[in-house]
């Protein structure tokens, strides 16, 4: 964004590659950031000044959370006054429900992040088999075509249902980038009901997995929504403020006086700034008061369900720029001094959050996926494309490093070939990932045209079209194009490996 | 069991394996084979190094050399596989660092001899540390070749070593040497996949050098235990009669539902000069042959 509003405004209303809904947003973003209300810290002004903490373009004047994570199920079982809607009563009603419910979402970009917990939500309207599938479909064709963002996500339950297997068989029929996708997996998640999953996962990218007994120990009764955040069921993610960690070795002049002085005090302007940031939302706009979720119940405004997101990229190159890491089988991810001081980065900044006092809700720890703009930092603390170790050493680094993410972490896989007949190998990873403490996890199969980028699918034919000034229907493209070029997507490691005979 | 000082020719241990059985498995491929096909697709396995030294010299990176020791100076333990059978290599041996190793294979193609310096001599107890920390991740490992099952007293002690830990083991086998009278073997083997190349006698020598008999008694023997966890053929048009190999082996296995035929395209990816003038198999042929696994009353049959 430029300083001139004009430029700005003329650029975005000829912009022939977004679509007029995409167009309208991009205005009030425009309208949005013309005024700058919130009270920053003279710490935050220092960090967003250096570079090491940013505001990942959420707007200047946030009249509304990043993420709005409602209560579907409260719905379904009150329907709505607002809205007037009365409780379902077969599977037309609840899906009718839902999509009105979904268009009235206070949050950033006007569009659901979370679409809820569909298998359970849908399963008690399951009579006929045949009418639930053709209204799951409808449900699902309008959700990817009008909400049209590879960030909107639903979730399945862990548990078999008959609406589940629906969702999944339509899921790889239709391979559509939206919905994002995560089955909530228990320890008693049936395994043949495992295996189906893996198979929409080897056909269409999607869904990913969470490991729900952690993320429930964390979180309570959680979603996951966006890319792969975890926040609770009736919360907000209310700002998400982000630590560019790759920046901090300037900052530092040693290992030591990283982990004692500079991520003290970075945490310190991350954490002031998402309190500036809440309370222009919170208090300044009645953010709650002015929904009729919040009236409704199906939203709280407590402790416990709102969430301020400190998110944080570029673990790998802060290791190695501190410890002056180049060779290879020393560098983050290989060497063993340097995950260990990974390590101790991460339990740092955690020791860090978990002093301070919040001034709404909580603080969750989230290990970001990275925006369009990034580059010279990899997501999160994942490791750095074209340098991950062998799959098992890169699980356990990925579990290492994000113990403490209970506001959402992901790693992602690609696998070649010869794991599409074989979904057992994916669940045998993904098992004993999470067995021993991974939070969640993404497959794909490397020559399929919907592909994982950082944390949410694109079809790689869309991104050939965004390339050739044309509109695509989905907006992450738009994201995707650039992350793409800038993270190397394509060079990432595929998994699988092709036995000789 | 304690741990022993026996050994195995390793050469190469794939952390993480799709295609060599049920899940996900660690793949260990030891060196060596008794057979000698014509479409062998790694035949750098099938020989022991004599230590000529063409490959340290084609090194880019270093990680081979030639060590001359005067007999007695080496370790006993470290010298076996390295084609221990012959008095040259008792002095003189190519030293692999794997370290130093960038896995580009310039050693395999300039190696005349069917072997591979990139060999590590290993007890089952160095194989079970390094595969130990793939445990959380795996059903089980798996035993290739080279012909694994040249090792079995190796083989024995790791398996039980495996077991112990919960795992499955499954041996790959070319099936010449007698596995059902190998009490000790089997008590920690779960499984076996066995290779069926060919359907008649003439044929299995023309291919491999060696007879069909302890294959096909292998095959028959596993089934019975229970412990045949797939036959598989490599189809090879106008080199065997692809049709009566199929029918033997659903012949053999049509009883037991569980058991897979794994029909495997003959590809050119590997396989030696001199026999890339094998045809490639049409997937219609792979298909017919899979059509008539499958009226013999095999159940599961997979083509690749």
């Amino acid at each position: 964004m430029t300083n001139d509003m004009t430029q700005d405004i003329l650029y975005t209303i000829k912009n022939p590659r977004v679509t007029f809904r995409q167009r309208l947003k991009d205005m009030a973003k425009i309208a949005e950031n013309s005024v700058e209300l919130v009270r920053y810290t003279e710490k935050s002004k220092e960090y967003f000044a250096n570079g090491a903490i940013m505001d990942m373009f959420e707007g200047k004047t946030p009249y509304r959370t990043r993420y709005c994570v409602p209560d579907y199920e409260l719905f379904m079982k009150q329907g709505s006054k607002f809205l007037m809607l009365e409780p379902p009563k077969d599977i037309w009603d609840a899906v009718g429900n839902l999509l009105c419910l979904y268009h009235n979402i206070p949050a950033d970009g006007g569009l659901p992040v979370y679409i809820g917990c569909l298998d359970e939500l849908l399963e008690p309207f399951v009579r006929d088999e045949k009418e639930a599938e053709k209204a799951i479909r409808f449900l699902l064709t309008h959700v990817d075509r009008t909400i049209s963002n590879a960030f909107c996500h639903a979730n399945l339950g862990p548990r078999d249902s008959r609406a589940g297997r629906i969702i999944l068989k339509l899921t790889a029929e239709m391979q559509r980038p939206c919905p994002n996708m995560t089955l909530l997996y228990r320890e008693d998640t049936p395994d043949d009901y495992l295996m189906a999953a893996f198979e929409t996962a080897i056909a269409s990218a999607k869904p990913s997995f969470a490991n729900d007994a952690l993320y429930r120990r964390d979180m309570g009764n959680y979603a996951v929504v966006s890319c792969y955040n975890v926040l609770p069921i009736g919360g907000c993610g209310l700002t998400l403020v982000r630590l560019n960690m790759h920046k901090l070795p300037e900052l530092a002049e040693s290992p030591e006086d990283l982990l004692e002085r500079v991520i003290p005090d970075a945490v310190t302007a991350v954490c002031d700034a998402i309190d500036s940031r809440c309370e222009f939302i919170v208090d300044d706009c009645s953010y709650y008061e002015n929904t009729f979720l919040y009236d409704e119940g199906l939203i709280k405004k407590d402790k416990d369900h709102m969430i301020g997101m400190f998110g944080f990229v570029g673990l790998a190159e802060c290791v190695n720029g501190v410890l002056g890491l180049t060779k290879p089988e020393e560098r983050f991810g290989k060497g063993k001094e340097a995950d260990a001081f990974g390590e101790k980065i991460m339990r740092r900044i955690r020791e860090e959050i978990d002093k301070r006092p919040c001034k709404y809700g909580k603080y969750g720890l989230h290990a970001q996926v990275g925006v369009m703009e990034d580059s010279g930092s990899t997501p999160g603390g994942r490791i750095p494309i074209g340098e991950e170790p062998d799959l098992p050493f890169q699980i356990m680094n990925f579990i290492r490093m994000h113990r403490d993410c209970d506001a959402g972490c992901g790693e992602l896989f690609p696998f070649e070939e010869t794991v599409k007949r074989n979904p057992q190998y994916l669940a045998d990873i993904m098992k004993g990932a999470f067995k021993s403490g991974a939070r969640y996890l993404s497959f794909y199969g490397s020559d399929s045209d919907l592909v994982r980028v950082t944390g949410y699918l694109v079809k790689k034919s869309d991104i050939e079209k965004f390339r050739n000034n044309k509109a695509t229907l989905n907006e992450a493209t738009v994201n995707g194009s650039e992350v793409h070029r800038n993270l190397h997507l394509l060079d990432r490691k595929v998994r699988g490996e092709e036995k000789k005979e | 069991m304690g741990k022993t000082n026996i050994t195995a020719p390793v050469n190469k241990i794939i952390s993480f394996s799709a295609v060599d059985g049920f899940g996900n498995r660690t793949a260990i491929f030891l060196q060596g084979c008794n057979q000698n096909c014509w479409y062998c697709h790694n035949p750098e396995t099938i020989h022991h190094c004599k230590a000529c030294g063409a490959c340290v010299e084609a090194c880019p990176t270093g990680a081979l050399r030639i060590v001359e020791e005067s007999e007695g100076s080496v370790d006993a333990g470290k010298r076996e596989g390295l084609a221990a059978e012959r008095e040259t290599v008792r002095k003189r041996y190519v030293a692999y660092d794997i370290s130093k190793c960038c896995n580009c294979d310039t050693c395999i193609k300039t190696c005349r001899e069917n072997a591979s310096p990139k060999i590590r001599s290993m007890t089952a107890g160095e194989v079970m540390e390094e595969i130990l920390p793939y445990f959380p991740f795996i059903d089980g490992i798996t035993t290739s070749g080279g012909e694994c099952t040249m090792h079995l007293d190796f083989l024995t002690e790791l398996y039980g070593l495996v077991e112990k830990e919960g795992k499955t083991t499954y041996a790959d086998t070319n099936g010449q040497i007698p596995l059902w009278d190998k009490e000790a073997f089997l008590r920690v083997t779960d499984q076996t996949m066995i290779d069926l190349k060919a359907g008649t006698e003439e044929d299995h020598r023309k291919l491999t050098g060696m007879g069909l008999h302890n294959p096909v008694e292998n095959i028959r023997r596993m089934a019975e235990l229970g412990k045949l966890y797939e036959i598989r053929t490599v189809v090879v048009p106008g080199v065997v009669d692809n049709r009566r190999t199929v029918e033997l082996g659903s012949s053999l296995i049509a009883a037991y539902p569980k058991v897979r035929y794994k029909l495997i395209k003959f590809r050119h990816f590997g396989v030696r000069q001199e026999y890339l003038h094998i045809q490639e198999p049409s997937d219609e042929e792979m298909e017919a042959l899979g059509g008539l696994a499958k009226r013999m009353g095999v159940k599961e049959i997979m083509i690749t």
